[in-house]
């Protein structure tokens, strides 16, 4: 069963804080621990970055996961952006065009449990699922 | 909004107890550098006490603060750090390894007393 929740407008710099706190918020009320929340507040702050830096404007959404006794958080980061280049560079730790440590997407999947990342040139889809620890 | 900067003696302590975006982190980074300046101070202990989520920009700023207080004669040590958000930046892939670190406050100023007699 599957149920979207919410969606954050990634615009303005702000917009990353926006979206972190609705996902930590969103992440506290389906049960994850703290470091779990920590972890999703993290990483909905790397593809917001992303969004803000190379697409200017796109959005992250939320979906609550229910595969019961699981429970868990699908995050979707969607941008109308120039896409990615070269997918198999940006997955490596330490690579960024942009001045900053690399971290962002590999650091984003191992901080969730499920990643998956399209990019073309109509833009770039990443999705992320969390489970929580019952 | 700024993160406020005290002076104790010749130390500055500061506790980030808002959450960061990026425009505050960087602001944050020029008032402290600018306070070094005006006051000479030769120590700077940032607590993260209240720090909920460090990401890869803010940690990039905390680490680029610690080497340009550095070259303007300054030591900075970060107390206070969560575990989730140690765990977090580890998992990110961030180590920080050249950032100096100490549990609480306390042991903070202790770990700058070290450094600054070391000299």
């Amino acid at each position: 069963m599957k149920e979207t929740v919410s969606s954050v407008v990634i615009k303005k710099e702000w917009d990353i804080v926006g979206a972190r706190q609705a996902g930590r918020q969103l992440s506290q009320e389906l049960g994850f621990g703290s470091v779990d929340q920590a972890r999703i507040a993290t990483a909905i702050s790397e593809l917001a970055r992303n969004i803000y830096l190379y697409a200017k404007e796109g959005e992250i959404s939320f979906e609550e996961l229910y595969d019961l006794p699981k429970v868990g958080l699908k995050i979707v980061a969607r941008d109308k952006g120039p896409g990615i280049n070269d997918l198999s560079a940006v997955m490596q730790d330490g690579y960024s065009t942009s001045g900053g440590l690399g971290a962002g997407l590999p650091g984003v999947k191992r901080l969730m449990d499920e990643f998956d990342l399209v990019s073309d040139e109509e833009g770039t889809k990443v999705t992320a699922i969390k489970w929580a620890r019952p | 909004m700024r993160v406020p900067i005290l002076k104790l003696h010749n130390y500055l302590l500061v506790s980030i107890q808002i959450e960061l975006d990026d425009q505050t982190a960087m602001q944050f980074q020029e008032d402290l550098l600018s306070k070094i300046h005006e006051t000479g101070a030769t120590g700077v202990v940032i607590d993260l006490t209240s720090v909920e989520v460090v990401d890869s920009f803010i940690a990039k700023v905390f680490g680029d603060v610690v080497s340009m207080a550095d070259l303007m004669g300054a030591k900075v040590v970060f107390t206070g750090i969560q575990p989730a958000v140690s765990m977090t930046l580890i998992e990110l892939g961030i180590y920080l390894k050249e950032v100096p670190t100490a549990l609480d406050l306390e042991q903070g100023i202790i770990k700058l007393r070290q450094e600054l007699e070391e000299k």
